[in-house]
């Protein structure tokens, strides 16, 4: 291994601008003549617009344009789509309503987009929205899931009866009730996966151009799929020839999920530039990605788990209620019926389960994607309750979930829920990991805590999770309206250097090193000699965007396939130089050889003669620069074990993480640097949502009581422990590089990670999310429970 | 933020004319509340009196029985004045746990005072220390100067000059941070003085306040188990999202007893 190869911890390349303030971001970028818009928003959760008045606004200093849903609507904007339809029960597809980017009559959220204001200044447009008079008949809104679930609920859209979205289930309803009937234990849990909001460092930023000489449009944004929303825009909401219109997706200061979508403000930008014949920008305040953003979770299950006498799983049954907030976001369906329930098998080799999932619309913001993306909430179900199926027939923790794995010779493995997992080996996860944490020296450590008048608890999370999700012909079958291959074109420029394209998108994962390693790898070319270039759909030929921990796995190995385009061409033209036969011709580390002799060439004479051809294989294209576009198989299947131990001061309820362990499988390792960067990133996610992130909406009003980070508690540095961060290795077999994915991952497992540490802590059952200092001071107080739910 | 008029003061007797001019004025020491609120157009004054130039109002001075503190001295500053650690450890520890290092290099102590927000750390200090504003006008004891909810005793044109701290023979604060604003959700400070044992209470209510039942157990023996089964009343505190009334009169205990630890 090279010290700048596959495998080696190379620093990131990017870091250098990120750290010096020389990225650029899309609120950097500004173009010649810009203008400024301001989104006038609904202060209400819910209601009937009777008139808007804009005469003042326009008349205000500075103002170029006030636009309001009559316009879009006049001028035939499109709906926003729902890029993803689930089909329910009853074989009808989800019910999706009108999501008119500027709203028409009705605002269905605190945040709802009313009109923009397009003037010199973003101070103009500010002033200017605060003199449009809007006539509001205020409506009683629905804000909970379970509220908007209930009979005679207000409705959110008066075309969606019950406020239903879709009632879907997977797995076999009957064989699942057949294992309940012949179980000896039955634990039953009713849970909430908190609502979460994204909160990306960068907020969401658009500047959108028209050229009326060329009669097309240019869209900077901070974007995760630019390709994807070129497609969104162009070809569902606003009718445009896809070679109108070019997204750039610069810089992107995180995305977490938050910046897949096709979003209101980017359409009226793009919509308003030909109309005001200027660039015109946008970019969030925070205020207003609290507000707009999409959000995360929002789950309310009630689950039950049938054992046999050895503890054994037998059956789960799961029924859930998932938020889908006020209009679908781009993907809002997937995330809570085929990224989530398909996931509930695990680790374990539960014969039969059955889950029925409910979306359902009420008066709060989209909800879409968020880190996990439905594995989370699934991974939080599971292994809750499986640790209290665990303190319920008192067999260890770790050995309840032992003699349940599937075993490492039953892969491939098919699941109940659909997928059929690749490889893995549980077993070897848990156990690294009880080693790193001093498993057996806990209880030890227990007694010890209490001396100093602490509460000490373990709580184990052994996850898995579905990545790069794929192929597409499947996720078609499933309703997906897009493929999700990936392509990567290996461009050598003349005298050697290489500029790879993507598809993927790098919003902090790092990929301008981890695909230079690849190809540097592969290639033989020094990495300081390799750029990527992602993000724009100009220059990058069409490809997916990076989400679901599938960059590497998918993007990566279509760059692999492009590589082995790149050496087949290449040993034409090396056999050509050496006058050899180019069956003959063998290619490593860079040199081109002729097979048991001395005589070789470089890869940088090769693409010098590919690109001035003057000795050149006859009839062979000039030029050394291929593309490659590669549908996976099947999703790959990270998996592992963490290991959370947390310490309660009884009197003020406050949890401590004291110690942390990750042991994750994701399969080859192409940068173990960025990837344990990533999975401290995710851990450090999932103990905010587990210990201190949660938005709250008032109950009543709709009004975000979560609105800023004065009481949105973002997880802090002193908040979390050092991890101990390691790996194990079953490589995917079926992707060119054997990577699996390792974005997501911590996200996915700390949840449970750490609410069975403190419910253990506790001495109780459950404990819902976030676990707050208060209700971990009650629970202390009030003592041990016996059971969760009945 | 809306438009306004923006005045930098020379003195504090300048300070207070500009101030007089109009009744929509408002002064701008450390900016660290009044920036914000302008930025979220929640506050609209005609004027703005900077008074961050005004030398006079700056500046630590420490004798052996008291500690002064200028108006505009920043709240770091007196987090790493070696002088005020000695004389009152406890109040450079209050200083130095005042929001985060932008906070404390920019907001001022006259500010912080002069705003009385019910979750701010220095009015326990004030309070609990018996200490003296001085203003413009005259010099207020700390028990007249606190009158609720971003209240005080100020009126339109007066301004804080000076903050005069006895030095108590020993004093401890302990804080419990809201986790997402790191505001005190309860921060006590208690102080045996030469005017008796106090116990002031901010975050708790809609202003700091003295726990009296504190005070009496703590004059009997100034030791943490004083105030063992001691409870404060629930009644008239602050309930919300991050903590409900009991949770917070629960917390006022233990942070009190923790204070008198810390204390000595």
């Amino acid at each position: 291994m090279s010290d700048t190869g596959i495998g080696a911890a190379v620093r990131r390349k990017e870091d250098f601008r990120f750290l010096t303030g020389k990225g650029h971001y899309t609120d950097d970028i500004n173009r010649p003549g810009q203008a400024y818009a301001y989104f006038l928003r609904s202060p209400h959760a819910f209601a009937r617009i009777r008139k808007i008045d804009t005469a003042a606004a326009k008349a205000a200093p500075g103002v170029i344009a006030v636009y309001t849903g009559a316009d879009t609507n006049a001028a035939k904007v499109g709906s926003l789509p729902c890029g993803w339809v689930v089909t329910g029960k009853s074989g009808e597809p989800h019910k999706a309503p009108a999501h008119p980017p500027l709203a028409v009559d009705t605002v269905r959220y605190v945040g709802d987009h009313v009109a923009v204001v397009i003037a010199e200044s973003r101070a103009q447009a500010k002033d200017a929205a605060e003199k449009i008079a809007v006539d509001y008949d205020v409506l009683k809104p629905v804000i909970s899931v379970t509220d908007a679930a209930k009979p005679g609920a207000p409705q959110v859209h008066a075309d969606v009866p019950g406020n239903i979205c879709y009632d879907w289930e997977i797995g076999d309803k009957a064989a699942t009730d057949a294992a309940f009937a012949k179980a000896t234990h039955v634990t039953k849990l009713d849970l909430v996966n908190n609502r979460l909001i994204p909160n990306a460092m960068e907020p969401r930023a658009a500047i959108c151009e028209y050229d009326s000489g060329v009669d097309s449009y240019t869209c900077f944004v901070t974007n995760q799929n630019p390709h994807v929303l070129k497609l969104i825009l162009c070809a569902f909401v606003l009718g445009l020839s896809e070679s109108k219109l070019r997204v750039v997706a610069p810089d992107v200061g995180g995305g977490f999920g938050s910046k897949i979508y096709c979003y209101a403000e980017e359409t009226v930008l793009l919509w308003a530039s030909k109309h005001v014949g200027r660039p015109i920008k946008w970019a969030a305040e925070r205020s207003e990605s609290f507000l707009s953003d999409a959000h995360g979770r929002d789950h309310v299950t009630h689950a039950e788990l049938a054992l046999d006498k050895d503890g054994k799983f037998l059956g789960f049954r799961v029924a859930t209620l998932a938020n889908v907030g006020s209009y679908l976001s781009t993907f809002a369906t997937a995330v809570p019926s085929y990224l989530y329930a398909t996931l509930l098998a695990g680790q374990y080799t539960t014969p039969a389960i059955h889950a029925e999932v409910k979306t359902v619309f009420t008066n709060t913001a989209p909800v879409d994607a968020y880190r996990g993306a439905g594995r989370p909430e699934a991974t939080y179900v599971l292994e809750r309750i499986v640790e209290v199926a665990a303190r319920e027939t008192g067999i260890d923790r770790a050995e309840i979930r032992r003699r349940n794995f599937v075993p490492p010779d039953a892969f491939p493995y098919q699941t109940p829920v659909a997928l059929a997992y690749d490889s893995g080996n549980y077993a070897a996860a848990l156990d690294l990991a009880l080693k790193h944490a001093d498993y057996k020296g806990f209880a030890a450590r227990k007694v010890e805590a209490e001396k100093r008048g602490r509460l000490r608890g373990i709580g184990l999370s052994c996850y898995i999770e579905a990545c790069g999700i794929a192929p597409s012909a499947v996720v078609g079958a499933l309703g997906a309206g897009v493929g999700l291959w990936e392509s990567g074109q290996v461009r050598f420029n003349p005298t050697g250097s290489v500029t790879i394209h993507t598809g993927a998108h790098s919003h902090g994962q790092g990929h301008e090193t981890t695909f230079a390693q690849l190809v540097s790898d592969t290639l033989g070319v020094p990495i300081e000699n390799i750029e990527v270039v992602h993000g724009d759909t100009d220059k990058v030929p069409f490809g997916m965007g990076t989400y679901g921990s599938r960059s590497l796995a998918v993007g990566g190995s279509a760059i692999m396939r492009a590589c082995d385009k790149i050496i087949t061409k290449g040993k034409k033209i090396a056999a050509h130089l050496m006058e050899a036969a180019v069956e003959d011709v063998e290619f490593s580390k860079g040199v081109f050889k002729v097979s048991g002799t001395d005589k070789n060439v470089s890869m940088q004479q090769v693409a010098f003669t590919a690109y001035v051809p003057h000795n050149y294989p006859e009839g062979l294209e000039p030029g050394l620069d291929e593309t490659a576009f590669y549908d996976p198989l099947n999703f790959t299947f990270p998996a592992g074990t963490h290991v959370a131990q947390a310490e309660i001061d009884p009197q003020t309820g406050v949890t401590e993480v004291v110690n942390w362990v990750a042991v994750d499988d994701f399969g080859n390792v192409i940068n173990p640097l960025i990837v344990e960067g990533q999975v401290h990133g995710g851990i450090a996610q999932g103990i905010g949502q587990a210990l201190l992130e949660g938005c709250v909406y008032d109950p009543e009003s709709g009004q975000l009581l979560t609105g800023s980070f004065m009481d949105y508690c973002m997880p802090r540095a002193d908040d979390l422990p050092s991890f101990k961060v390691d790996t194990t290795k079953t490589p995917c077999p079926h992707n060119p590089l054997g990577v699996k994915g390792c974005g997501e991952a911590g996200a996915i497992a700390a949840p449970p990670a750490l609410i069975n540490a403190v419910t253990d802590a506790l001495g109780i059952m459950h404990m819902e999310m976030p676990a707050t200092r208060e209700k971990v001071w009650r629970a202390a107080r009030s003592g041990p429970l016996k059971r969760a739910a009945e | 933020m809306y438009n306004f008029t923006y005045h930098r003061a020379s003195s504090v007797s300048d300070a207070a004319k500009l101030l007089g001019q109009d009744a929509e004025s408002k002064i701008l020491a450390g900016g660290q509340t009044l920036l914000p609120t302008l930025k979220q157009r929640l506050a609209q004054p005609s004027h703005v009196v900077d008074i961050g130039g005004i030398g006079e109002l700056q500046g630590i001075k420490v004798s052996a029985d008291k500690v002064v503190i200028g108006a505009g001295t920043r709240h770091a500053a007196v987090a790493m004045s070696a002088e005020v650690a000695r004389a009152i450890p406890a109040l450079a520890k209050l200083a130095g746990g005042i929001g985060d290092p932008q906070v404390r290099n920019m907001g001022t102590i006259g500010g912080s005072l002069a705003n009385n927000d019910p979750a701010a750390d220095y009015p326990a200090a004030v309070l609990g220390l018996g200490a003296t504003v001085h203003t413009n006008k005259r010099a207020i004891a700390a028990d007249d100067f606190f009158k609720g909810m971003f209240e005080t005793a100020l009126d339109d044109q007066e301004i804080i000059t000076s903050v005069e701290f006895p030095v108590p023979q020993k004093a401890g604060y302990m804080k419990f941070p809201n986790p997402a604003s790191r505001y005190a959700m309860v921060g006590v400070m208690v102080a045996q003085t030469k005017a008796g044992v106090r116990v002031a209470v901010t975050g708790a209510g809609p202003s700091v306040f003295r726990w009296q039942d504190a005070e009496k157990a703590l004059a009997s023996k100034f030791a943490a188990a004083a105030l063992d089964g001691l409870a404060a009343k629930a009644d008239g505190l602050n309930s919300d999202m991050h903590g409900s009334a009991e949770y917070r009169a629960h917390l006022i205990g233990v942070m009190a007893r923790r204070a008198v630890a810390e204390a000595g």
